[in-house]
């Protein structure tokens, strides 16, 4: 159970792992940030705004920036993204706002958005300062309906706080020991330090939120919350990983990205191997191969079986892991890993693409890559086994699509009228900006959901 | 005998020679860039290093009455990013005794022959306090003499400056007495802190003075510090108005100008000062009239270094127009500067978006919505290039705003807002993967959607959306014939008058 919380507190972080994780992109001064904000047009339905999954009014709150208004530029931003500071660092500000900028028409760099909203964003921190909105300031006064929230990722959050400020309770589940999901756990040390993800939960944590850590939720609980709160929220996630389907996947020295991420973003993994492989060429796995750079490794590869103009990684995050010193291994897979009781090689083989697209092997001698440690990173899959179609005739809790638990866009619900859902488990696994998108049309759309005399009354 | 002036040769002119050297009030200077009375003048070695940056003459620090100055003094109204847009100061005339002053000018002009030196004066108002001065300038070898009518602060108060520049009778009666003594041109500076600066330029030229120089500095309060609540520039928790000066005033300082040489009982040879900073800002000043400009901000900004592109800009621009001296442009622009009554009622513009270059930051949009006449709209899609609404020509009907009903600004944020919105994962897209589509787009156009479209029809010609545009040529202002001849308002009134009818007032009524 949740008491006074300070989530911030309980980050373990280490000066070591702060040495090798410096900001990927440093802080801007206040000079700096007023200078670049004056650099802003000041768009009228500025694309920018339109490019943010969260639609946060960017020139508004450059323009605060500007006049020296940081409170209430860091209000601007907190009223549309309550992940304000983290998505600050996370998002891939490249192909949202950044992308978007109308400076690009005219030859010049895009305002540099993300670090203004950082700017603001820790200005705010720094001065101590809480969310500019309490519970029930939407509503008047509690509404009594309570909401069981699965997942204490950015979706969940993001619904929780929409919620609160409704008037309903709201109840977080998770199986970790803290709040955030990926955003805590998942996201490269130098852009989202895992402290400033628990700084800003700290913030949402005053809007009287409920959190239950270490908690698994299976079919059987999930039956309980059901009968006990007025509608349930699925922030679940994927969770699950994609398996290799090779030999010797499961060996000691070979583990998936985010249990890679998550280890060292703990303090729990503090050196890699010499050699490290990471297959898949994903964001996720530029993220891994780089991590492993700033963790001493001296020869990173990432391995994929399609070529550079195919790979699923944003440019700019190849171009980071390029300047990192990772090599890449294009059209091969692997076909085994081979060890005596740990990692010792990979095992590959070459490929080529048919006409059609697919992939075959090519004839001639499988390469063999010797490494201590492979990564895995090919790609998350839904595990929320607990509201997946059960056999033997029990009707699925919700309605999955591709691997995905359907919504309605607008509002988050699912099949299931009592059930409503955002985040990667909704949307096959994007940014944080999205999830906190998706937990916000959720919680507006349960609010009212609720407040058309719907739950357990 | 005058040595020979420097000569650039004009390319492309048949062999026509420019030359910045000119002749003001009979004073010759080697170029019209002179600096203004104020702390780049305050003493000889400061002079002497503005004469070899370039500059054609000084103006003295104003020597006169003993004075003790204050700490701080300076202030200045910094906009979005750029600094000193508007500067003021409280500090008063030379605070150095006039025998140390006019030791100084002596050297100088020994050692600058060629060189203007013009003595600022400022004493109290008494006939022989100005003769004694007059003369005392004079025998030290200054080439003119400026009389200072126009310091707004501080010298004032002991009715000095601006307290004399404010009454013309004043004004008038001390030109008198200095002209009653002096052997050099006389040159009267104008205090802008006047409802009608003409009169005291009248009263000047009517008590005999050479020359006039406008503007002095405008009486002003930069800002007030809103931790302490001090106004600036502080002085031990107070402050007091300054004059302000800087780019921000040229506006005003050309306006003023204007008035006094567009008007025969005022107009003088006249030293334009106000805001100049560029060669740009002293043309302007010339075609209006002026016959030299005076500078002190940008150099107190930058130094005396800005006077080599003044020289080098003006007379690349003489070269370009064939102006083969400053006289040659001096007051060209005089008479395209009219009363209201006397303009073209039905000349008519109308403003152009330029596709190609818009990059679709919409603030032409919102400004014409907000800040004029409503008739930019954001309905062009893609594929659709113009489509022209038929609407109500201002010309003939009375102006409606908005008459066909386009969304409001409010419905097109709202719009977008309801837009859902999701980052573009590549693998996620239906369109598959790779690289080349996780990219932006390419930068080549903005969306046509992005474009905002002129209603061409309702389109007034108020030049805010080019004015307010941030791309260079993006939109232009272009002539449309109204298929009307040229009538102006006092052509329509006289008309109307004789016809028995009665016009209604010029904003309607």
């Amino acid at each position: 159970m949740s008491g006074a919380t300070s989530f911030y507190s309980k980050a373990r972080g280490t000066e070591e792992i702060a040495q090798r994780f410096a900001d990927l992109h440093p802080p801007l001064n206040e000079t700096a940030a007023v200078t670049e904000a004056l650099r802003c047009l000041y768009c009228f339905n500025a694309p920018c705004m339109g490019a943010c999954p969260t639609h946060i009014d960017v020139p508004k709150f450059i323009k605060k920036i500007a006049s020296g208004n940081l409170e209430g530029s860091a209000r601007t931003i907190l009223e549309a993204n309550i992940l304000g500071a983290s998505c600050a660092r996370a998002c891939p500000v490249q192909v949202l706002c950044e992308g978007a900028c109308v400076m690009h028409y005219d030859n010049q760099q895009p305002i540099a958005i993300g670090r203004l909203q950082r700017f603001a964003m820790d200005a705010l921190h720094a001065s101590g300062g809480s969310l500019p909105f309490s519970p029930c300031d939407l509503s008047g006064s509690e509404t009594g309906k309570r909401v069981a929230l699965i997942g204490a990722g950015p979706a969940s959050l993001a619904c929780a706080a929409e919620l609160r400020r409704r008037g309903v309770r709201a109840a977080i589940f998770d199986a970790r020991p803290l709040p955030g999901g990926l955003n805590t756990y998942g996201i490269a040390e130098y852009k989202l330090p895992l402290a400033e993800s628990l700084r800003e939960i700290d913030l949402l944590a005053q809007l009287g939120v409920e959190f239950h850590f270490d908690t698994t939720v299976d079919a059987a609980m999930l039956a309980e919350l059901e009968a006990g709160y007025d509608a349930i929220f699925l922030g679940v996630g994927l969770g699950g990983v994609q398996k290799l389907g090779v030999v010797g996947e499961d060996l000691p020295g070979a583990i998936s990205a985010l249990e890679f991420i998550a280890a060292y973003k703990c303090g729990e993994l503090r050196e890699v191997p010499d050699r490290v492989a990471v297959i898949g060429a994903g964001n996720t796995a530029t993220d891994a191969a780089i991590a492993a750079v700033r963790l001493g490794a001296r020869e990173v590869h990432m391995v994929y079986r399609r070529g550079s103009e195919q790979m699923s990684a944003f440019a700019f995050e190849y171009e980071h892991a390029r300047e990192m010193g990772v090599g890449f291994l294009w059209h091969v897979m692997p076909v085994r890993v081979i060890g005596d009781g740990k990692v010792e090689a990979l095992e590959l083989v070459q490929l080529e693409t048919r006409e059609d697209g697919s992939l075959a092997p090519r004839d001639g001698q499988h390469v063999l890559l010797e490494v201590d440690l492979v990564i895995k990173a090919i790609g998350q899959t839904m595990q929320a086994e607990f509201v997946k179609e059960v056999q033997g005739g029990e009707p699925a809790r919700v309605q999955l699509e591709k691997g995905r638990i359907l919504v309605d866009r607008e509002t988050g619900q699912t099949s299931n009228p009592k059930y409503f859902a955002g985040g990667d488990c909704t949307n096959g696994g994007r940014e944080v900006v999205d999830a906190v998108a998706d937990g916000r049309r959720a919680g507006v759309g349960m609010a009212a959901w609720l407040g058309g005399h719907h739950g357990n009354a | 005998m005058e040595d020979a002036p420097e000569l650039e040769w004009l390319p492309g002119s048949g062999g026509i020679m420019a030359t910045l050297e000119t002749t003001f009030a009979g004073i010759r200077t080697l170029n019209p860039f002179w600096l203004a009375s104020a702390p780049p003048t305050n003493c000889g070695e400061q002079i002497m290093r503005a004469f070899d940056a370039g500059w054609g003459g000084a103006v003295w620090k104003t020597i006169g009455a003993q004075v003790t100055n204050v700490s701080s003094r300076y202030s200045a109204l910094d906009w979005n990013g750029q600094k000193m847009m508007g500067f003021n100061n409280i500090e008063l005339i030379s605070d150095r005794p006039p025998e140390v002053n006019l030791r100084e000018l002596a050297e100088v002009k020994r050692r600058y022959p060629r060189h203007v030196v013009i003595a600022s004066l400022m004493v109290e108002s008494r006939r022989e306090a100005w003769h004694e001065m007059v003369a005392r300038a004079e025998d030290a070898g200054a080439d003119g003499l400026e009389l200072n009518f126009g310091c707004p602060h501080g010298m004032s108060e002991r009715g000095m400056g601006s307290a004399v520049g404010q009454v013309p009778a004043y004004c008038g009666q001390i030109t008198e007495w200095v002209k009653e003594r002096a052997r050099t041109p006389v040159m009267v500076k104008l205090t802008p802190n006047i409802t009608d600066i003409r009169l005291p330029a009248r009263a000047a030229k009517s008590a005999g003075a050479d020359a006039l120089s406008a503007i002095n500095t405008i009486n002003s309060i930069t800002g007030i510090d809103l931790e302490t609540l001090e106004p600036r520039p502080k002085v031990d928790g107070q402050s007091s108005h300054g004059g302000y000066c800087g780019p921000a005033v040229k506006p005003i300082a050309l306006s003023m100008v204007q008035q006094v040489m567009s008007d025969p009982e005022a107009a003088l040879p006249l030293s334009g000062i106000g805001g100049i900073g560029s060669w740009q800002d002293a043309a302007e000043f010339i075609l209006l009239g002026a016959g030299t400009v005076q500078v002190c901000t940008a150099v107190m900004h930058y130094g005396y270094r800005i006077v080599e592109d003044m020289c080098d800009g003006l007379l690349a621009w003489m070269r370009h127009k064939g102006y083969a001296s400053i006289s040659d442009f001096r007051g060209l622009s005089l008479p395209r500067m009219q009363e209201w009554k006397n303009l073209n009622l039905n000349y008519r513009v109308v403003a152009k978006i330029h596709r190609e270059s818009c990059i679709g930051c919409q603030l032409c949009y919102t400004a014409c919505w907000d800040g004029a006449h409503q008739c930019i709209h954001l309905d062009r899609m893609e594929g659709d290039l113009e489509t022209p609404v038929t609407g109500t020509d201002p010309r003939f009907a009375q102006h409606e705003p908005n008459p066909h009903g386009k969304p409001t600004p409010a419905m097109v944020v709202a719009e977008s807002m309801r837009q859902i919105t999701v980052t573009p994962i590549p693998k996620l897209s239906w369109n598959g993967g790779g690289l080349n589509r996780t990219q932006t787009p390419l930068r080549a156009q903005t969306p046509l959607s992005r474009v905002p479209r002129v209603d061409g029809d309702e389109c007034v010609g108020c030049n805010l959306c080019s004015l307010v545009c941030p791309v260079p040529e993006c939109i232009t202002m272009e002539r449309v014939d109204a298929g009307l001849p040229r009538e102006t308002w006092a052509e329509r009134s006289a008309t109307a008058e004789n016809e028995g009818r009665k016009e209604p007032g010029i904003w309607g009524s």
